[in-house]
């Protein structure tokens, strides 16, 4: 233990009482964070980097208990503490900033007083001077005019200038400890960059110690000085950022930055990742265990699948020989408003709504990738409704395969679009009914293309889309919920495929996923694009997943169409300046290769 | 992680965890046994009371007014006393607890039948649909449940053949008390639909074009059916309530048809004049049915409602 050691964790472990027996979360953790440095904790969901960051500050929930090992901080033991004592430590000396700037703040109490009251409960000093340091705190973390919008309610601040106010609330206390939970991760890209550097900032001056907890690789990179890698609660790797993650010792650390998408090259695809089964195996959930069991339909197999897929590629292209060069999709001055009223008499009740996408022109080239970047409120999840005909344009005009594509009140429910044009969504925990089998949500778009009639040939080509997926064909007797996030995604991506698409319309679909199932997820996606030449539009927040996937990149600001460009020339040489903006606040793990951190 | 998530995790959550949580309940337990065993003795009524009610035949007027067999005066064929009638009170009330659980189970039926289409169709299609049933739901919770009662019988009444209104009572009671419960129905569902429709699993039937009715019955009703059941439960109660009510108003069930509620409208007359256990007994019997009924659903609200948890 060095001189400077703020926090010392000893074989930390923590079970928690469930009622199939005790479950250990985190096990032997080891753990020390210096005086002014970033600690960065990053594994997958389901690693425990959020239990360790509870355990430390003794917010365990009621069912768990610290098993073994000890917490010390400077000098002081944690683990044993009784509730008082631990009043008095949380907020004066260690500190926490949590996800989501929304919730961590009290709506309807203005953030002076809120402020001024958590000052006051750890110092004591009368209201003024309480006041006068929550104003210069405000200062300090980046609030302009911070004497007037000391008395603003948390609604009256964007995400971004909410959890400046969150740190100003965690510092407020002088601690000598900051636990940051995913501290950045409902953020845009560029708000991220000013939280990070303020963070940097505030731990370079004050010489606080930070904990980290993120599972954004590029995040870690660009901010922590030593990271350590949890795997199912356990210690995979620790040590300086640039060693660990710059050249792994472990193979887990290995195949986790193998999945980093990377913004420098683009890769044919992901090489060396974990494969998703044996990942899901190992997790708590002893039902998983029955996954790849022997069940097999027969005559089914990912050949059927494939053969069946191709013969309507082989189908559609005779019919549309012409039309193959051009483009599949296009669009053409599109305009979507919401809330958009005409008003009754003399104009009462008029409004002009709000503009979600404004005059958008793009176009996709058959067997291609159009990625659609844009941050929250751009238009991009808009634009794939508009398409499907979720919602309905205002203006402009759709063409798909040479023919006009009616907007969705006018499109009818037999409409050749229906199925030709598929959508795979971000979340894959709601886009499938929750109540039915993997079967049955298989064989829903299969009967209602009249694909197939037949109960056991709709079920072998289930059965077959699943593998060819790869999933095992088992899974048709299991509800979603028995499955994980990729597998859920793969299901996903078979329930479109059933209806044998031409056009995939992908809305984030990997955002919800850890960061080696994406690349699984990722690879999957081109492989099929590679075998069955279906063209995609990709529409996702990260910069560097549409590196990776897309041929051509569009780029969405406030429904506005900035960029329209092809992938090399777009990551090579941006011309808009909101694209280039864009580009340099993206964490990457450039500084990694180079050797100097950004 | 993602906030959206959770509530699917927790949902999950819930359907494998009615039963454990049922079984480390004893109040649910219980609740559960009485409205079993209620149920049980409606539906063996005519198996297990010594006599039958509705025989003319086997009451005799000399009997009428005996207290319970253990008092002094008590007759050993009538454990629990007779009524006004001469009628066995035991037997009464088995073959009213029969007559008070049909009226009620098909009041609840048709008032959900009738909310949960009402409150589908206003969830899904929205606009002017959505505004005239809402109305309509504001303007029933508006009138009384016992006014509702007066106008559908007053109504029967008068379209109805003389005479056969007492054979159609049933119907007309079901009618009645159906129509005041079916806004929360509607109302649920209507709410819960809402919420569905926004689900991406919905939003994706619906880009396939899947026909509305089709989306509805197959997806959105089985994933809002948590809700729905737990008001089913808490308005079994309210419809045996009503129809006690009901009929101890005179409206309901004529009175020469032994039902909880005419069997102590019976008993109160006689209340000051010292026969108590003509309106006590069957009182107990309705008031031990409408408590354990109201038990279970509200254990199944807790179960179902995560803000509760």
């Amino acid at each position: 233990m060095t001189a400077d050691t703020l926090l010392e964790v000893r074989g930390l472990t923590v079970s928690f009482t469930t009622r199939f027996g005790e479950f250990t979360a985190v096990e032997g953790i080891d753990l020390s964070v210096a005086a002014g440095s970033i600690h960065g904790l990053v594994g997958e969901s389901g690693a425990g980097k959020s239990t360790i960051g509870a355990a430390i500050m003794g917010l365990l929930p009621t069912s768990g208990r610290i098993a073994a090992g000890s917490v010390t901080l400077a000098g002081l033991p944690l683990q044993d503490l009784d509730d008082a004592a631990w009043h008095r430590l949380r907020g004066s000396r260690v500190s926490m900033i949590f996800q989501d700037p929304q919730t961590s703040l009290n709506p309807l109490i203005r953030i002076g007083d809120q402020l001024v009251e958590t000052i006051r409960q750890h110092a004591d000093i009368d209201e003024d001077d309480a006041r006068r340091r929550a104003i210069a705190l405000l200062d300090e973390t980046g609030i302009h005019d911070a004497a007037t919008r000391i008395d603003d309610y948390p609604h009256q601040f964007s995400g971004g200038m909410r959890q400046r106010v969150v740190i100003a609330l965690a510092l407020c206390t002088d601690p000598e400890l900051i636990i940051a939970d995913e501290p950045t991760t409902a953020l845009d890209v560029a708000v991220q960059q000013q939280i990070l550097d303020l963070l940097k900032r505030l731990v370079a001056e004050r010489q606080i110690g930070v904990i980290l907890i993120t599972h954004d690789i590029g995040v870690i990179v660009e901010t922590s000085d030593r990271v350590t890698v949890l795997r199912h609660g356990r210690v995979v790797e620790s040590g300086p950022t640039q060693r660990v993650l710059g050249s792994p010792a472990a193979d887990y650390t290995r195949a986790l930055m193998a999945a980093v998408p990377r913004m420098e090259t683009r890769l044919p695809r992901f090489r060396g990742i974990l494969d998703d089964v044996s990942a899901d195996l190992a997790g708590p959930d002893v039902r998983q265990a029955s996954v790849a069991d022997g069940f097999r339909v027969t005559g089914a197999s990912a050949e059927l699948a494939s053969d069946w897929l191709l013969r309507a590629r082989d189908d559609a292209g005779a019919a549309h020989d012409v039309t193959r060069d051009g483009a599949l999709l296009e669009i053409d001055e599109l305009s979507v408003t919401f809330g958009a009223r005409g008003g009754g008499w003399f104009g009462i009740g008029r409004r002009d709504g709000v503009q979600a996408l404004r005059n958008v022109t793009l176009s996709l080239a058959a067997g291609t990738t159009l990625g659609v970047v844009g941050e929250s409120g751009s238009g991009k999840s808009t634009l794939a409704k508009a398409i499907t005909g979720l919602v309905d344009p205002s203006s402009g005009a759709m063409r798909f395969d040479a023919a006009t594509l009616p907007p969705g009140g006018t499109r009818r429910r037999d409409h050749a679009s229906r199925r030709r044009i598929q959508l795979i969504f971000q979340d894959p925990y709601a886009s499938l009914d929750s109540r039915f089998t993997v079967e049955r949500i298989l064989a829903e778009p299969v009967r209602h293309y009249g694909h197939a009639t037949n109960r056991s040939e709709v079920r072998r080509l289930v059965a077959s889309m699943l593998e060819l997926v790869e999933m095992p064909q088992s899974a048709l007797r299991k509800y979603p919920h028995q499955f994980s996030g990729g597998q859920r995604q793969r299901v996903a991506v078979a329930r479109a495929l059933l209806a044998r698409p031409e056009l995939l319309i992908a809305d984030e679909p990997t955002s919800a996923l850890d960061v080696s199932v994406q690349a699984q997820i990722l690879n999957l996606l081109r492989d099929l694009q590679d075998s069955f030449g279906l063209s995609m539009l990709f529409i996702s927040h990260d910069l560097a997943v549409v590196r990776q996937i897309a041929d051509t990149v569009a780029v969405l600001k406030d429904g506005d169409l900035v960029e329209f460009a092809p992938n090399e020339r777009f990551f090579a040489a941006a011309e808009a300046p909101y694209s280039r903006y864009l580009l340099s606040e993206t964490p990457s793990l450039a500084g990694l290769d180079g050797g100097t951190v950004h | 992680m993602l906030s959206g998530t959770w509530s699917r995790w927790q949902r999950f959550r819930v359907d494998n965890e009615l039963a454990h949580l049922f079984l480390h309940s004893p109040v649910a337990i219980v609740s559960a046994l009485v409205a079993t065993l209620a149920v049980l003795a409606a539906l063996l009524a005519p198996v297990i009371s010594p006599f039958d009610p509705y025989d003319i035949g086997g009451i005799d007027l000399l009997d009428s007014l005996l207290p319970p067999a253990w008092t002094p005066e008590g007759d050993a064929r009538f454990p629990i006393g007779t009524d006004d009638q001469g009628r066995d009170l035991y037997s009464a009330i088995l073959y009213g607890l029969r007559l008070s659980l049909l009226v009620g189970v098909l009041s609840v039926s048709f008032a959900a039948l009738l909310g949960v289409t009402l409150g589908l169709i206003a969830g899904w299609f929205g606009g002017w649909v959505d505004a005239l049933v809402m109305r309509i739901a504001d303007v029933q919770l508006a009138l009384p449940a016992i006014l509702t009662a007066l106008l559908v019988d007053g109504i029967a009444r008068g379209i109805l053949p003389d005479g056969s209104h007492d054979r159609l009572m049933l119907v007309v009671l079901t009618v009645a008390i159906g129509l005041s419960l079916w806004v929360d129905f509607a109302r649920t569902a209507r709410a819960s639909t809402l919420v569905e429709k926004r689900k991406e699993y919905v939003q994706a039937a619906i880009i396939m074009g899947m026909h509305p009715l089709k989306i509805l019955t197959r997806h959105v009703l089985p994933n809002i059916l948590g809700p729905l059941l737990v008001i089913l439960t808490i308005d079994l109660a309210v419809a045996i309530l009503l129809e006690a009510t009901l009929s101890f108003l005179g409206v309901g069930v004529p009175p020469n048809q032994p039902s909880l509620g005419t069997l102590i409208e019976i008993g109160t007359g006689y209340l000051f004049s010292g026969e108590w256990w003509i309106v006590l007994f069957p009182a107990l019997a309705l008031v031990t049915l409408i408590v354990s009924v109201n038990v279970l659903g509200d254990f199944l609200r807790d179960v179902f409602d995560p803000r509760l948890r």
